[in-house]
């Protein structure tokens, strides 16, 4: 399984996702925002950070970049795509999931662990997870809180990934904190499985994240 | 011809504005009683085009492509020839 670990400007959990994907058994490679064919690729991983500074929004920068058309392609093509943190703020800025990933209810930046119940795992990433899972990831993200108009659709359609556990930390709606498209094939959630993949880290909870990805 | 555009993002009616809460309670420290408080954010720029109609059409497509995220935001375009 061949996974591209998109770069921008001010990504920083590349390296972290490279290293996770490697603990799964995948075979990571990292490609740039100004690639415009990644059809070489059987999944694609759009890794946390801070792309373009988060001038304007968090994310609305990297979605009008090349590699976004190669993102669009592989959804076309039925290929996993996952995205983490501000990879998930990209997803959503594009529309490839619904809603969006806007300032913390308490105007701060986050940085903690948390604990997390598994909504759906009928996505790639959530597949070797059981519905109902409490598992352990942190967030770091002033940019979390997720909102969306059409909430009830999300749920009625099954798109509704992850959700915090007990404290809600940002203020997102009902608690969510990761969803997917309506194939259930682009995936974004903004806790880090990477930071949550080996034990010595606090947790390898997350792995299953990237074992999902692999044996798709 | 050249014009002066101005754009004014907004957050839509109900959404929460984090910042401008945390502005509000700072004024309330310095023993200013202020409500309502919002932050909107202001982008400018001059672009060359035929007329402020074909100018104004061009800006909007930059707020909806890039400037604004529809979800969470309103935006007002001013177009003005240049000084």
């Amino acid at each position: 399984m061949k996974v591209a670990i998109i770069r921008f400007p001010g990504t920083n959990c590349d390296r972290d996702v490279y290293h996770a994907l490697e603990l799964a058994g995948g075979e990571p490679e990292y490609a740039w925002w100004n690639q415009r064919d990644l059809s070489s690729f059987d999944g694609i991983i759009i890794p946390g950070g801070f792309s373009y500074g988060d001038y304007l929004r968090a994310g609305a920068i990297a979605a009008i970049t090349p590699v976004i058309n190669g993102i669009k392609d592989a959804v076309k093509a039925g290929k996993p795509v996952l995205g983490i943190c501000n990879g998930a703020q990209i997803l959503a800025e594009i529309g490839l999931v619904p809603g969006v990933f806007t300032n913390n209810s308490h105007a701060k930046f986050l940085c903690r662990w948390t604990e997390l119940k598994v909504k759906t795992t009928r996505t790639p990433f959530t597949s070797m997870y059981s519905a109902g899972d409490i598992i352990k990831m942190p967030i770091a993200h002033a940019e979390g809180r997720y909102y969306n108009d059409e909430i009830q659709k999300l749920k009625d359609q099954d798109q509704v990934v992850l959700a915090f556990e007990g404290e809600n930390p940002n203020g997102s709606m009902e608690a969510i904190t990761g969803v997917c498209d309506e194939d259930g094939l682009v995936c974004a959630v903004m806790p880090h499985p990477e930071r949550a993949s080996e034990v010595i880290l606090g947790s390898d909870d997350g792995l299953k994240f990237f074992k999902g990805i692999v044996n798709y | 011809m050249k014009y002066d555009a101005e754009v004014k993002i907004s957050l839509k009616k109900g959404m929460l504005n984090p910042e401008a809460a945390t502005i509000q309670r700072a004024l309330a420290l310095l023993k200013y009683q202020v409500e309502n408080t919002k932050t909107l954010q202001i982008i400018k720029f001059s672009i060359e085009g035929d007329s402020e109609d074909i100018v104004r059409q061009k800006v909007d497509e930059m707020c909806q492509k890039l400037l604004c995220n529809p979800v969470i935001h309103n935006y007002e375009i001013g177009i003005a020839p240049e000084d």
